[in-house]
């Protein structure tokens, strides 16, 4: 019998304001998740507008039971995005690591989460990180079945949580210049904050008008939202721990309910599916990286 | 200086050696490196004869094992270490944690250089590797500025090799999986970044369109030279705009900034483009080697010596300026 799966909430890779990231936990208190990631991911320049939200956050998230930890940024370069991942790691909470060199501060014998972000494609990475304390590792979202497999396998061994990239739009690329920015003719130290006019990332569509990508600041989403929905049964025999969902603006209390009551199996996956066509983006979704050709693939009904 | 230069096959490392390289760099022909094109790279029997040749002239072969290796078949990347190894590469190129711990460990007199691919762009990153595993020199991603080169020589011990000519990458290296949501094929698992075997031409309304994995890229006037269709180097419409939203179709070529680079404390200059040929890599070679010789000598740099092989014929500085950001 394979242990159940259940849910953790991503950090939210966008750029909303004050109150709705306040009103976005509140309302992810009540939803049937078991953990969640909370931080800024992907900008520290956001970070002065949002931060005062986290400690309510996280408060009314662990009061609701459910365990919390904090993201590092993707991509660390400024000396003082270096010092504020060093207090990270001062704040007495998990630290989930989304970039490498916070494990430079980590102090001897404290546990971590990995994030998707970094690099874990086998089983000598992720041993290496197990034995550096790493209690969960969510798998890079390009990874086919194969090597999830063998990973949670691994994984068991060693005394690693695996999760997957569940739902949400997938992150392609991170990058030291702003395309958000550069849409505006500005560059990033000018940007004056354009990407926050877009909740779910700003539509980057081929000539042919095909839906393509989406442009978050310095990150580059997928348009379509991966969606693990038809592969729960899948990832659980092959012994996954969690399936990773990623906010979105919109439906997303709804998301999370449906996903749970999915891995209940008080849902037909299916029925699932067809509704989660109407509460992502333009009522695109993919999951093509674990089962498909490209990750662009969907196996379900077009 | 120390120049460090491409070779995709025996002839172009002969060729890059004789042209003036302090040190080559290649790859094994199969899935271990990050550019696993058909036809290119080295079997184990043509390097080892390469490395003799390069040593015999005072070169360096550098080996780049740089890919991540697939869960359930490390034993690939595993025997490349070894056989790297035990042919005489002067380092091996890394970018995979495990890989580096394998080989920190089985083969810890192998000198170990941190790939672009392994992305790590600050002192904590460098000196984390440096540290778990005694990783000698970074090649440091294409998302810094000058400026934040020679902070980063400020606080760490190991040496640092840039990238001043070729083929420019403008998401995190090592980070990226565009290619494999187009196309199934990524620059990590792969090897390959937007592959040829994915990309297709056709004529429609009189333009020359190019598409990769079915996603238009590029479209173009028939008359008109149409770019290879790299993924981020595309022409795509966001709302009324239509432009390259990531980058124009453009390569690096930071000449001019060798003696910036020199004083950040740059210890080596590295040229992109194994897949590149023997006369490109001829004429590059030969145009660093004198550039690298002037800045030695407080001569000036030679300017818009390369201007015809720049793909697309477009060159920038890229990150290394602030205002590409």
């Amino acid at each position: 019998m394979q242990e159940a799966m259940d849910l953790t909430v991503a950090p939210n890779p966008f750029f909303w304001n004050l109150e709705t990231t306040k009103d976005f936990y509140r309302a992810l208190s009540k939803t049937p998740v078991s953990r969640v990631v909370v931080g800024e991911l992907v900008c520290s320049k956001r970070l002065p507008f949002i931060q005062d939200a986290f400690p309510e956050a996280v408060e009314t998230l662990v009061e609701a039971g459910k365990s919390v930890a904090l993201t590092t940024l993707a991509l660390i370069t400024l000396k003082r995005e270096r010092k504020q991942t060093a207090d990270l790691f001062d704040a007495g909470m998990i630290v989930e690591i989304s970039d490498l060199s916070a494990l430079r501060h980590l102090p001897q014998g404290q546990p971590f989460w990995v994030g998707p972000l970094v690099n874990v494609y086998n089983e000598g990475t992720l041993r290496w990180l197990a034995a550096q304390g790493a209690e969960r590792v969510c798998l890079p979202p390009e990874l086919p079945i194969e090597s999830v497999r063998r990973l949670a396998q691994v994984g068991a061994e060693c005394g690693v949580a695996i999760e997957v990239w569940g739902h949400g739009r997938a992150p392609l690329a991170i990058s030291a210049r702003c395309y958000h920015a550069r849409l505006h003719d500005r560059i990033k130290d000018n940007c004056q904050f354009v990407c926050g006019d877009d909740p779910d990332g700003r539509d980057v569509d081929t000539l042919d008008a095909q839906k393509f990508l989406v442009a978050n600041g310095v990150q580059t989403l997928s348009h379509a939202t991966t969606s693990m929905v038809r592969h729960c049964d899948l990832l659980r025999e092959a012994g996954v721990s969690a399936l990773r969902l990623s906010p979105q603006s919109q439906h997303f209390v709804e998301i999370c309910e449906g996903y749970a009551a999915v891995l209940e199996g008080v849902r037909d996956a299916e029925d699932f599916a067809r509704d989660l066509v109407q509460l992502v983006p333009d009522g695109q979704l993919a999951d093509g990286f674990l089962t498909g050709i490209c990750g662009a693939d969907w196996s379900g009904a077009a | 200086m120390e120049l460090v230069c491409p070779a995709g096959t025996p002839a172009a490392l002969r060729t890059a050696v004789k042209a003036g390289a302090h040190t080559i760099y290649c790859g094994f022909a199969d899935e271990t490196n990050a550019r696993n094109f058909p036809g290119l790279n080295f079997s184990r029997k043509e390097l080892g004869e390469a490395i003799v040749f390069a040593h015999a002239h005072g070169s360096k072969v550098l080996v780049a094992i740089n890919t991540f290796p697939r869960a359930g078949g490390e034993d690939i990347w595993h025997r490349a270490i070894s056989d790297a190894g035990s042919l005489g590469a002067d380092a091996v190129i890394l970018a995979d944690l495990g890989l580096l711990a394998y080989t920190a460990e089985h083969h810890p007199e192998l000198r170990r250089h941190l790939s672009v691919q392994a992305a790590a762009a600050n002192p904590d990153a460098i000196n984390f590797y440096a540290e778990a595993f005694d990783v000698r020199r970074v090649v440091l991603p294409r998302v810094l500025t000058v400026a934040e080169i020679k902070a980063i020589n400020a606080e760490i011990d190991v040496e640092t090799e840039v990238f001043v000519f070729g083929g420019l990458c403008v998401m995190a290296e090592g980070r990226c999986s565009l290619s494999s949501y187009a196309t199934g094929r990524s620059p990590n698992m792969n090897g390959v970044c937007s592959p040829a075997s994915h990309v297709s031409y056709s004529e429609e309304e009189g333009d020359l369109v190019a598409r990769l994995g079915g996603y238009t890229i590029h479209r173009t006037e028939k008359e008109r030279s149409a770019p290879y269709p790299t993924l981020c180097k595309g022409c795509f419409t966001s709302r009324e705009q239509t432009g390259h939203v990531f980058e124009d179709p453009t390569s690096l070529d930071a000449t001019r900034l060798i003696p910036d680079l020199a004083k950040a404390g740059v210890t080596a200059l590295k040229i992109e483009g194994r897949q590149r040929s023997r006369a490109y890599v001829e004429k590059v070679v030969r145009a660093f080697r004198g550039a690298v010789e002037a800045e030695a000598q407080g001569r000036p740099m030679p300017e818009g010596l390369l201007a015809t092989l720049s793909e697309g014929q477009a060159v920038t500085t890229g990150a290394y300026a602030k205002v590409w950001r």
